[in-house]
């Protein structure tokens, strides 16, 4: 039922980590989320861009030399397309993702908090109606543990390669948008002027 | 201010390769990649286990995560989640960054400001959430971030499918206008 207390206590100092690293992305913030979706911000974009080119060179390097594995989700075609769809609405409509809604919750936000129960409710719907659901998640078939290396036959440093060199292209794309690179000091909450013409 | 800490806000790339990074550790230390929605499923479960008496009979879920090696347990991704809130709060204390708002300001604008509807929405909203990634078997950070990284092809698809409803459903809601409000 338990980890060791020395895993569980690395749990904790990893997530307080995290958890600062996403209070100061500002991704806590109801309109930073869905000002991505309407296409205004990119500071998801940008947080989530760069963490997967950094993670991806550390992670497979970890993986070549032994000391870590991949942990990789199945591609169940049902589950992962419906369940991406019911998330995106969910997001959106909450303004948070599971992750900084908790960070929210900490930064005081009492709508993250409603969602935290939300969230917490839906996982009990969820285990509750685990066997129901089944035929849905493998409705459309079970690729397994797959990665696009696996499924290409190709390196993943060619993709990871490809990615950040797509990154490159994305800091150079996104410059000026949104809010800037570096902006140290919004002083309000959410209120802020339109800048795009 | 000389403190980090201090300051209301880091650079989104600073934040992204802080991110990375902390992924090669969470590797290295744990064997594990970042993800926060297994740890609620965990929590549901456990709490099932508790007050349905026989439960671990009746529903199958029980039975396939412990053949799986993965029965429901308070673990190293739970405690994440714990610290996901504890560095967060400390975080926005230290800046000032620290707000009880209830109703989001683009939020008013289109819905209104009663606190009771923004709260319920928002309950509801967590639910349809955390349900679908557990159909998808992960969140932003289970998958948008850390099954990204890996290249896996069941993070890719649901990373696009997930951004595109976003998208779709924040013009539903709030149109071209709304970008005025955010």
């Amino acid at each position: 039922m338990f980890d060791s207390p020395n895993k569980l206590l690395l749990g904790l100092a990893t997530g307080i980590v995290f958890g600062v690293l996403l209070q100061k992305g500002r991704v806590a913030k109801f309109p930073v989320i869905v000002g991505q979706f309407l296409l205004k911000d990119w500071t998801v974009a940008k947080i989530m861009g760069t963490a997967v080119v950094v993670g991806a060179v550390g992670v497979f390097a970890l993986v070549e030399a032994g000391h870590a594995s991949l942990h990789v989700k199945p591609l169940l075609l049902g589950g992962v397309l419906l369940g991406g769809a019911l998330f995106g609405v969910g997001m959106t409509v909450l303004g948070y993702c599971p992750g900084t809604t908790v960070a929210a919750c900490g930064e005081g936000r009492r709508d993250a908090m409603a969602g935290v129960l939300g969230m917490f409710a839906g996982a009990l719907v969820f285990v509750a109606a685990w066997p129901a659901l089944q035929p849905v998640i493998k409705g459309l078939g079970d690729e397994g543990k797959v990665t696009i290396p696996d499924l290409t036959g190709t390196s993943p440093w060619f993709w990871i390669a490809g990615l950040a060199g797509a990154g490159i292209v994305g800091v150079l794309l996104l410059r000026g948008r949104g809010r800037a690179a570096g902006q140290t000091s919004t002083s309000d909450h959410g209120i802020r002027v339109g800048s795009s013409a | 201010m000389t403190n980090p800490l201090a300051w209301k806000s880091w650079s989104p790339y600073a934040v992204g390769v802080g991110i990375g990074l902390l992924s090669w550790i969470a590797f290295a230390t744990a064997d594990h990649p970042l993800g926060i929605s297994t740890a609620f499923e965990n929590s549901a479960a456990l709490t099932e286990k508790a007050v349905v008496p026989g439960v671990e009979q009746t529903n199958g879920y029980f039975t396939a995560k412990a053949e799986e090696g993965k029965p429901p347990k308070i673990g190293w991704e739970w405690m994440l989640v714990v610290g996901v809130f504890v560095g967060a709060l400390v975080s926005s204390r230290l800046s000032g960054d620290h707000s009880p708002e209830t109703v989001p300001t683009l939020w008013r604008w289109r819905f209104g400001g009663s606190p009771g509807k923004r709260l319920v929405v928002a309950f509801l909203a967590g639910g349809v959430m955390m349900f679908g990634a557990r159909l998808a078997q992960g969140c932003t950070s289970g998958h948008g971030i850390s099954g990204s990284m890996q290249l896996a092809a069941s993070s890719w698809v649901f990373s696009a499918v997930f951004f595109a409803v976003a998208t779709a459903t924040a013009f539903a809601l709030y149109g071209t206008e709304g970008a005025n409000h955010v």
